[in-house]
């Protein structure tokens, strides 16, 4: 299954679809790394994509507001500039909403999901120091009565969500590998 | 002098989308376009920024797929296995972090995108042959609803105002 039009447009789909998404396609997959630090980043983008700059800009745009894009800028490695752990609660089923709320109410949450697993809550809780997020974790666990199991990391083999997309229909289980 | 804590505050909320974003940087911080440029270089280079792009959301693009594979190693083995994990393309994480006994025997975790759920579990059976590791212990969590995604916020904005 591959993406659905809804993602990218609100309009209908047309026959100029394919050619919009393989270029978001590329677009990611190019600048998913290795932003331009330029003073002028978005036009060197632009350059390579062979589009004009206030195309580009608007693109990113309605990317951006139909949350596709989360943001173009820095990707931080954990735990250098600031401290943070993956925290998990087993939660009541009927309470899950109510609790997944309140923590995602917490600017140092970024992440909060729902998975299938007896601890089922999983949420990353970030902090400039470890006395500042072990005071977060206490207040969370206060606010929902629930234990936080809190595990973080203790060493990173390895951290990239910068992987090649494949967006066009049919292409991932066939074309794998191909680029 | 830039201010490092006020750079990361400006950019952990993403670049702004203008023709000179580096430039409206150094307006918000007091600083200017060349400092922020290279120290943003400068914190490339010390591994500070892991990298600096377009972050998308998996799931609004199709891969709606997302296990967390959690997995159970004695900790002689850990370093060598969790390496092993994360050379797969499909594999974006592969982390140590410490076991909580009795509740939590686990302590190497991996995360698996994938496209639907028969894509991940393929992967990760290419993952148990290619790592030898059928005898281990492991469990996966699908998840089911997102609640929040954004970029980390290692630095409150309320922080920020008290020590200007």
């Amino acid at each position: 299954m591959a993406i659905e039009p809804a993602n990218l447009h609100e309009k209908e789909p047309h026959m100029g679809q394919h050619v919009e998404i393989e270029r978001i396609q590329k677009m990611l997959n190019q600048f998913q790394h290795n932003l331009p630090l330029s003073s002028t980043p978005y036009a060197d983008m632009a350059r390579q994509l062979g589009m004009p700059e206030q195309q580009l800009l608007t693109l990113l745009e309605e990317l951006k507001s139909s949350q596709v894009i989360s943001r173009i800028g820095a990707v931080f490695k954990p735990n250098r500039i600031g401290v943070s752990t993956l925290a998990a609660m087993a939660v009541p089923q009927h309470r899950l909403i109510d609790i997944a709320n309140i923590i995602s109410a917490y600017p140092a949450v970024n992440h909060n999901y729902e998975r299938e697993h007896h601890f089922n809550l999983w949420f990353v809780v970030t902090a400039e120091n470890k006395q500042q997020l072990n005071r977060t974790l206490k207040d969370m666990e206060q606010k929902t009565g629930i234990v936080i199991l809190s595990l973080p990391m203790e060493k990173d083999y390895h951290i990239d969500l910068g992987f090649p997309l494949q967006l066009i229909d049919g292409g991932t289980k066939n074309n794998k590998g191909e680029h | 002098m830039i201010n490092q804590r006020l750079l990361i505050a400006a950019l952990q909320n993403g670049l702004p989308l203008v023709s000179h974003p580096y430039a409206e940087i150094a307006r918000q911080i007091n600083s200017t376009e060349q400092e922020v440029i290279d120290h943003i270089a400068t914190m490339q280079q010390q591994g500070d920024i892991k990298r600096m792009g377009i972050v998308v959301r998996h799931r609004k693009l199709g891969y709606t797929a997302n296990a967390m594979v959690v997995w159970d190693i004695a900790d002689e083995q850990v370093d060598e296995l969790g390496a092993c994990f994360g050379q797969f393309d499909f594999v974006t994480l592969s982390y140590r972090r410490p076991r909580h006994l009795p509740d939590w025997p686990y302590n190497l975790f991996c995360m698996i995108h994938g496209q639907d759920r028969d894509d991940v579990l393929n992967n990760l059976q290419l993952m148990i042959n290619s790592c030898n590791v059928e005898h281990i212990k492991y469990s996966v969590l699908f998840s089911k609803r997102c609640f929040k995604q954004r970029g980390a916020i290692y630095i409150n904005e309320k922080s920020i105002k008290e020590s200007a």
